[in-house]
């Protein structure tokens, strides 16, 4: 596959974290390159929230290091990280319900326009802006003033990720975007993820549903008790080795087994 | 991908999400209660408006910080007894030390704002409600109020600030009057009475517009241009939507949470210095339970207890339901003690309407 042929956006070296006595991480290697969808795969635990978490600025690794387009990096804040291009969808989201579109697509990022010597909140243009950035991405806001709780999951998981595109992330960090949502909102979301590939940014799709990932990963990368179990590029590996890799195989099994294969 | 399922918005529910709307409704029916039932008293000759003119701006200064702060989604409890403190410190320090008034109304101001600050300190590092941290303020300064003033004069009341402050230059920031010449017009064509005897014959009755009600208007102007058209109050929304939110995108959550319980303190401390220059004294007891009462204005005005959400031009006329209110209830000659009644069922409402517009907002059943 043609991203293969550039040289990762972020590299994560041996990767370690640790809490106090607790090892959450321990000797993680990771990569994105350009235009590519690399899934990380873990079950509950694995060590994938800390992981991004350490990647984007949150937490700083015990030991190992981090690569931005070859440089090494060491990042302060998730400010930091931001400012050089990577950019993180949460779980929980990093949206607040109350406010509008338009306010939250712009928070702490706000357009400001000068008025003698007071600047000013933009708001014409900021929501211009995002009406056009959300048309792009297939959603059709009724307002740019309507709040944010008034839009569905993946509305809202739409948002976040046009955001993230719109200030001009390189790579893009989703944590379990689908995990909270129906099958067609499900769909919107991968689609989006689709979309925002074709730009040539780099994903990172964190996820514990195999089936996801397989619909729109390149790469997929298991995660399991702090380690890294491999790295596995699309076609070359099935969805039961994927999931039998991020339950630590033998147990899950032995349980399918028992539940007449439906897990 | 819009969804056939969602009705169209009507202007009507549109309406209701604004804040200000159930303060707005508030405003007209409080106003024409009074207009029936007390038409006639004088409440709305000139000086009748100029009396609860005052009492509403009076609640307004405090009312404007405790929004913005709301809206960051802390409260400040303290602000009763910050405005009993910073009266006794400028009437000490101008009356008791001899210093010039102005070196006394900026050091009050100082003091204020660095109190301000330790609560927001505290609130940010322990992370403890800030329910309970300014509650402990709202001790610790009526406490000391009562204190330095016993121990410096041996009573709770200073008087002879306006003495004092005779030629002062700042004091009549705080304690003048302003559109003298408007008034002494309004009297000569005959809209605004005058004296008819004593030293201030001919004079008009009411001399001119009391600092208060401009320093009123411009914090409510200030506050309201701040939280809806600049980048700071769009982080003050999210500081108090959801802090966790606003810090992952970069906002600086402590800093205006801090900064805001500053702007709270120097309310405050307008509405104490405002005070003590119009009364000439300053007594310990200032400003009991107007905590409660800036609180109360801000609900009125549409704001969320829990944060997020609110608006100044709201608290503005919640402040304004209240002057009316009150000194209505003078005006036509009912019991005073009502007052405290129609606090408290109107707060209860208030609450309510709001709870149910937030579940409007946020599609929540």
């Amino acid at each position: 596959m043609a991203v293969y042929d550039h040289d990762p956006i972020i590299e994560m070296r041996g990767i370690k974290k640790h809490f106090g006595p607790v090892i959450a991480l321990n000797g993680v290697s990771f990569d994105v390159r350009p235009g590519e969808c690399h899934c990380l795969l873990g079950d509950n635990g694995a060590g994938k929230s800390t992981f991004i978490k350490t990647m984007s600025g949150v937490h700083k690794p015990t030991a190992g290091e981090i690569l931005f387009e070859g440089k090494r990096m060491n990042f302060d804040s998730p400010r930091d990280a931001m400012e050089a291009g990577i950019a993180t969808v949460y779980q929980d989201l990093a949206m607040i319900p109350l406010m509008s579109v338009t306010r939250n697509f712009f928070m702490g990022r706000e357009p400001e326009k000068k008025v003698g010597p007071f600047r000013f909140f933009d708001l014409k243009a900021a929501s211009r802006i995002t009406m056009d950035e959300m048309r792009r991405m297939g959603i059709n806001l009724r307002e740019p003033s309507q709040a944010v709780g008034t839009l569905s999951g993946g509305e809202r998981q739409t948002v976040a990720i046009a955001r993230a595109v719109h200030f001009g992330a390189k790579v893009l960090i989703l944590d379990e975007p689908t995990s909270a949502l129906g099958v067609r909102q499900t769909a919107n979301v991968l689609s989006t993820i689709d979309k925002v590939r074709k730009k040539g940014i780099g994903i990172v799709f964190i996820t514990h549903n195999v089936r996801h990932a397989m619909a729109v990963g390149d790469r997929f990368t298991v995660l399991n008790r702090g380690r890294t179990l491999g790295t596995a590029q699309r076609g070359q590996i099935s969805p039961e080795e994927l999931q039998d890799m991020m339950a630590g195989g033998q147990e899950l099994v032995e349980l399918e087994g028992s539940l007449g294969g439906t897990v | 991908m819009t969804d056939e399922r969602i009705k169209q918005v009507s202007p009507l529910r549109r309406a209701m999400i604004r804040p200000e709307l159930g303060a707005i409704a508030g405003a007209i029916l409080v106003f024409a209660f009074f207009a029936m039932i007390a038409g006639d008293s004088g409440m709305f000759a000139p000086q009748g408006v100029m009396n609860w003119t005052v009492v509403s701006a009076q609640f307004a200064v405090i009312a404007v910080g405790a929004c913005l702060l709301m809206i960051a989604g802390e409260f400040d409890l303290s602000v009763g007894s910050m405005i009993g403190f910073a009266g006794i410190v400028i009437a000490i320090l101008s009356v008791q030390w001899g210093w010039p008034t102005w070196a006394a109304i900026l050091v009050a101001f100082a003091i204020c704002i660095c109190i301000g600050a330790i609560n927001g300190f505290l609130v940010i590092k322990t992370g403890l409600p800030s329910f309970i941290v300014t509650l402990a303020f709202l001790y610790i300064l009526r406490g000391l109020t009562i204190w330095l003033s016993i121990l410096t004069t041996r009573q709770t009341i200073i008087g002879g600030v306006k003495d004092a402050a005779q030629g002062d230059w700042l004091a009549p920031v705080f304690g003048g009057v302003v559109f003298k010449g408007l008034f002494v017009w309004l009297a000569q064509i005959g809209v605004v009475g005058t004296f008819s005897r004593g030293a201030r014959e001919g004079q008009p009755v009411i001399d001119g517009i009391p600092m208060l009600i401009v320093w009123a208007l411009g914090l409510i102007v200030f506050g309201h241009i701040l939280l809806t058209h600049t980048k700071f109050g769009n982080w003050i929304f999210a500081s108090g939507g959801d802090a966790q939110a606003a810090r992952y995108v970069g906002v600086p959550v402590a800093r205006v949470k801090v900064l805001m319980f500053m702007f709270t303190a120097f309310c405050a401390c307008v509405f104490a210095t405002c005070q003590v220059m119009e009364f000439g004294s300053a007594a310990a007891d200032r400003g009991l339970l107007k905590e409660f009462e800036a609180i109360i204005c801000v609900v009125i005005g549409g704001a969320l207890l829990t944060g997020g959400y609110g608006s100044v031009i709201g608290a503005a006329l919640g402040a304004l339901i209240f002057g009316v209110v009150q000194q209505g209830l003078f005006f036509s000659g009912a019991e005073s003690s009502l007052f405290r009644v129609f606090l408290g069922s109107i707060l209860i409402l208030a609450v309510i309407l709001n709870t149910y517009i937030r579940r409007m907002i946020t599609g929540e059943r």
